[in-house]
């Protein structure tokens, strides 16, 4: 075997037929991060992966085995790995080995999938490009002078490319979506609850959710259904009786209502891109959906209040890195002048920008005005959501609005860059689902398809993003990659 | 409403981060646009409506108070700074000095 399987529902029946091994799909998947060019790989863990996989075929020969058992995958690196170094991206995380793991991760160990290593991202999963990563920027397999996207580069371009059959990624503001969409795989933000944040690097509270990478639509479910769940270390899981989350992938879209908020199809958003997507409205259309006009009027505002928002809780969480008790610490000629050089010398200057600008946002004088200000069109732009809800099923939009663009392009221009993420980060402010599933190419760079859903209603967004997938070819294409 | 070079060494002063001159001068430019654009949100009418500081509908979650092991002496130390370290101590500057 010298190529992993297609999608995880094969390589799972392969498993189950022990036409292959676990050991196997492990080599494999390692061959491929080792010689992995296009650095998505900061770590990959070789031991680690090969006792999990012998464990995993242990527990398929026993036949008891759950849907991932066995099966390689790629872990964002700023989700926390006991006794694996984990970097954030950063090099003011310099050396530090986390005590415990995420329970994203314990989770999947216990299902029996297997960690093949850490993968490269904008550092604190700032960024949406990879371009901030202190360990150099993810190249885009389809075309390696182009970005990935980001923050969860590494993670989204380890599964486009083939190195693994899914990754977790995170998404505050649509770094799992986005890089989904510029890479051609599906890549999926659950509902703010879904997913345990416990070990997981926290950048913005309040919007960041762990989801992951898949190649179909039906393992993204499977791996949310490994994911999903109320945690007794994260206070803002929501408990929730369990689901399949499955249950509606076959059941097509015929007698939904499929909304289109006319504020997402803007000025600046490249005519391929909204090409693509208006010949998707018309698939679905065609498969018996209805397309509902919407209105989501406080769109435009959602740069700003994410720009508000996110800052000012990352400069609070990210305080904690002052060279005290972990990660690089250059020594001043006192303690102030010791946090001072740490986080000098420590941040890159996205994160720099960023704190300065959220420890602006929160300080006195300014914080009714920009923070509780902020707060309260977060308040309006859920409340219409609430709205369109009433009136459609679901949301389709276009994921970003233009195709993986040039490394380089947009770096000394961060509002260019925030633009990225202008249809995304709607689903983080309201604490949406949304899903990204390839939809075309734009001169050979993919272009995705973002569906959101009401809150807790990942089943149906799984539903027309399944009907979607079945009736194009668009995610069995593959990018001819030198891997 | 413009950033200037001052405002931005006094949050980087509140933030404990250092920043070169340069810096000063190339962030000084790039939150400027980035503050004018979201300036934009004063447009909006919010007089009669609530902040939300989380999208959840919870409030006040509980659980019960269980005694349980936290991170041994060895585990919270193992991950101390190079030079950062004195036996079973973080080692620090001094915090507060005699005058």
């Amino acid at each position: 075997m010298n190529a992993l399987p297609a999608s995880i529902t094969e390589a799972a029946a392969s498993l189950r037929r022990r036409e292959t091994s676990a050991a196997e799909l492990t080599e494999v998947a390692l061959e491929r991060a080792h010689r992995d060019r296009l650095n998505a790989w900061l770590l990959v863990a070789d031991e680690r992966a090969r006792a999990q996989a012998k464990a995993a075929d242990e527990r398929l020969r026993r036949g008891d085995a759950p849907p991932l058992c066995g099966i390689p995958w790629a872990c964002k690196d700023i989700i926390g790995t006991k006794g694996v170094e984990t970097t954030a991206g950063s090099r003011i995380l310099d050396g530090y080995v986390p005590p415990y793991s995420a329970t994203v991760v314990e989770r999947l160990d216990a299902a029996g999938a297997v960690m093949v290593g850490k993968t490269n991202l904008d550092e604190f999963a700032m960024g949406s490009s990879n371009e901030n990563s202190a360990f150099g920027p993810v190249r885009n397999p389809w075309r390696a002078d182009r970005v990935p996207g980001g923050s969860s580069g590494g993670s989204a371009v380890a599964v486009a490319a083939g190195h693994a059959l899914f990754a977790l990624g995170t998404d505050t503001g649509g770094s799992i979506r986005q890089p989904g969409a510029l890479t051609g795989v599906v890549g999926m933000k659950p509902t703010y609850g879904r997913v345990s944040r416990y070990g997981v690097v926290a950048f913005a509270s309040s919007l960041d959710q762990v989801g992951p990478f898949t190649r179909t639509v039906e393992d993204c479910a499977i791996v949310c259904q490994a994911l999903f769940g109320k945690d007794p270390h994260d206070a803002t899981t929501m408990p929730l009786p369990a689901e399949d989350l499955r249950r509606d992938l076959d059941r097509g879209v015929e007698g939904l209502r499929i909304g289109v908020p006319k504020e997402f199809f803007i000025e600046g958003m490249e005519p391929d891109v909204e090409r693509a997507v208006r010949d998707a409205l018309a698939e679905l259309e065609r498969q018996g959906a209805a397309l509902v006009d919407i209105s989501l009027p406080s769109t435009d505002h959602g740069l700003a209040v994410y720009y508000i928002i996110q800052p000012a809780e990352a400069s609070s969480n990210l305080a904690r890195y002052d060279g005290v008790r972990y990660g690089l610490r250059v020594e001043g000629r006192d303690l102030l002048e010791t946090y001072r050089r740490t986080r000098g010398e420590g941040f890159g200057p996205e994160v720099k920008r960023r704190m300065i600008l959220g420890t602006y946002a929160l300080s006195a004088g300014y914080y009714d005005a920009y923070y509780v200000k902020a707060q309260k069109v977060r308040t309006l732009i859920k409340a219409e959501f609430d709205r369109a809800f009433e009136r459609c099923d679901a949301i389709v939009t276009p994921t970003s609005p233009t195709v993986a663009f040039r490394i380089g392009q947009k770096v000394d221009d961060p509002l260019a860059m925030y633009l990225n993420d202008v249809f995304t980060l709607p689903g983080n402010i309201a604490g949406l689902p949304g899903i990204s599933v390839p939809c075309g190419f734009s001169d050979g760079l993919p272009i995705g398809l973002q569906v959101m859903a009401s809150s807790f209603q990942e089943a149906t967004l799984f539903r027309v993003a399944a009907a979607y997938e079945r009736a194009t070819g668009f995610h069995e294409k593959r990018p001819e990659v030198a891997a | 409403m413009p950033i200037d070079r001052r405002t931005v060494v006094h949050a980087a002063d509140l933030a404990r981060i250092a920043l070169t001159d340069a810096e000063v001068e190339r962030f000084t430019g790039q939150l400027s646009v980035v503050l004018d654009a979201v300036a934009r949100l004063a447009e909006v009418d919010t007089s009669a409506i609530p902040p939300s500081a989380s999208t959840l509908p919870l409030r006040n979650v509980e659980r019960d108070d269980e005694p349980r092991p936290g991170l041994g002496a060895e585990e919270a130390l193992a991950n101390a700074p190079r030079g950062g370290r004195d036996g079973e101590f973080f080692r620090v500057q001094e915090v507060l000095q005699e005058r």
